[in-house]
């Protein structure tokens, strides 16, 4: 680059971005791999059994990064879908509606792994604790993405619909988030805050930051993957598509 | 002839969707027998134990009352739609936002407003005391109009879309979650004789900020629908 | 077991049974871990075979195209 700057509004086009992202896309996932496998050694080998609540805290070695990510891709993915609708560029939409399935697949999970840690911690699967219920919310907020842009046949519209949904959904999560912590202050004594974590050994919170940055990678390379996916199906009648060494057969 | 000023185009709407409304008068029924015949289900659901209906009332009000909304989002904009005069009033001189809110006004009017003047009967039913209805009311004349504006752009993006009807609900009820908080937060509070400010305060800040956004999206949300 | 400070090292589990049945909570440790992985390798699954059906999608419209040549 002679003059030191790096056009990335080349690579806003289907067409360049498809082999980026293949390339892209082992290194992440070797990644989410080695970060993955150092993780679990944290958090099965290294973090100590918690006085109270015994062995089964280690959940959130899954627990917590799964929540610190559905929220995380969230935020990314109406980055994204904003960054569509502001630019009309289609790749930015390609790249929000990549995430989504990811992202409510942590939602899921974080909402999964919670009731199986609040089973044996407070005695019930479900405790309308403040962030169990926001998590839901959040999912359903997900949901409601997918579902919108599959309900709208033209996929452009379907990407600026959905793209404005995103962006109210993610002016709302915060407000959402807070009132459900009022609402939970309301009917205190009802249920008590999972949330509230075992005194936190600096092993456990290592654990957990690694657990996350795995998560993190591995997103990336999903996202990555299916981006590549939705490109090739949108793009099918396109030439750049037809020429691909893999279409050969 | 002189363009109309936005104010006289803002009344001008909300009169015609009035006088559509009221030749069409059974729609708006519906929406109310929905809130009466929903909040009458919970009594044959759990028994008529007073306690216990007086305890679940502010909820159960809330939800049906949302939930009665949800089913009247359909007609916002679909009639509209229809027969073209939607594209008309996105070409039309006045700003496409005016016109929206002065939809969601209407519509307000129609399927909102009536919810919150029906309520105290509801409440009789589920043996509220005469201070908490008023706060009842007070909640829901707050906070439906909120359930119209973030139901406004669910309406706006789900338009000429199959399946509709259920979609705009899944998309509306998530975001409509404070309102619900809120609102029901306010007339418990009353209940359990505290003060609603806080809540009411709360609901009012939602109202404040879907006045602020809703709108705007909705509009947005129209242009997209219709490109 | 001896759990030191900072954590154990392989001395937090006395035998692999201890570490199956994690005190107890198997259940829930193993559930939310296993789901975990199942969950992560059916995304992955899926994703391979939306791809392998993108890429036919793409032959099919090639194919259309270099008839209609």
């Amino acid at each position: 680059m002679t003059n030191g700057v790096i056009h990335w509004f080349r690579f806003a086009s289907p067409q360049s971005f498809y082999p980026l992202a293949g390339r892209m896309l082992p290194w992440f996932a070797v990644l989410a791999a080695l970060l993955a496998a150092a993780g679990l050694w944290i958090a099965f080998f290294v973090a100590p059994t918690d006085a109270q609540q015994g062995e089964s805290y280690r959940i959130i070695f899954i627990h917590v990064p799964a929540s610190w990510m559905s929220m995380f891709l969230y935020v990314v993915m109406a980055g994204w879908a904003g960054f569509g609708l502001a630019f009309n560029t289609r790749l930015s939409s390609m790249m929000a509606h990549a995430i989504a399935p990811t992202g409510a697949l942590f939602a899921f999970l974080s909402l999964w792994t919670g009731a199986l840690w609040g089973r044996p911690t407070w005695g019930a699967y479900w405790v309308w604790d403040a962030r169990l219920t926001s998590e839901l919310v959040l999912f359903f907020l997900y949901l409601g993405y997918m579902a919108l842009h599959a309900a709208i046949d033209d996929p452009r519209r379907g990407d600026r619909a959905s793209a404005v949904l995103a962006l109210v959904g993610v002016i709302n999560v915060p407000i959402i988030y807070f009132s459900v912590q009022w609402w939970n202050t309301l009917h205190q004594g009802a249920s008590v805050s999972i949330t509230r974590a075992p005194s936190m050994a600096a092993t456990m919170f290592a654990g957990m930051l690694v657990m996350a940055l795995a998560f993190w990678m591995y997103s990336i390379a999903a996202t990555l993957g299916r981006a590549r996916a939705i490109m090739l199906e949108r793009e099918a009648h396109m030439q750049w598509t037809q020429d691909l060494k893999e279409a050969a057969r | 002839m002189t363009a109309p000023s936005s104010a006289a185009a803002f009344r001008g709407i909300v009169r015609r969707d009035l006088r559509l409304a009221a030749r069409r008068r059974s729609e708006p029924l519906f929406t109310l027998g929905f809130f009466v015949v929903v909040a009458s289900l919970f009594p044959l659901g759990l028994g008529p134990e007073p306690e216990l209906l007086r305890r679940i009332a502010p909820g159960v009000l809330w939800v049906a009352a949302l939930l009665a909304s949800m089913l009247a989002l359909g007609r916002m904009f679909g009639a509209d739609y229809e027969d073209g005069t939607l594209e008309q009033l996105v070409l039309a001189p006045s700003p496409l936002v005016l016109s929206v809110g002065a939809k969601i006004v209407a519509h307000w009017l129609v399927s909102g407003l009536p919810l919150v003047l029906v309520s105290p009967l509801l409440a009789l039913q589920y043996g509220l005391p005469g201070d908490v209805i008023a706060h009842l009311m007070l909640s829901l004349l707050i906070g439906t109009p909120v359930l119209s504006l973030i139901g406004a752009i669910a309406a706006a993006l789900t338009i000429g879309v199959r399946g509709a009807g259920v979609l705009v609900s899944l998309l509306t009820l998530p975001l409509c979650v404070p309102a619900l908080v809120f609102g029901a937060g306010a007339v418990d509070a009353t209940l359990a004789g505290l003060s609603a400010a806080p809540n009411l305060a709360l609901l009012g800040a939602c109202l404040a900020l879907s006045l602020l956004f809703a709108p705007l999206a909705t509009a947005t949300a129209i242009r997209i629908s219709l490109e | 077991m001896d759990a030191g400070p900072e954590g154990g090292g392989t001395v937090n589990w006395g035998s692999t049974a201890d570490f199956f049945a994690m005190g107890g909570y198997g259940f829930y440790v193993w559930g939310s871990y296993l789901v975990t992985a199942a969950c992560i390798a059916g995304e992955v699954l899926f994703l391979r075979a939306r791809r392998g059906k993108a890429l036919r999608q793409v032959r099919a419209e090639k194919g259309r195209n270099e008839t209609a040549a």
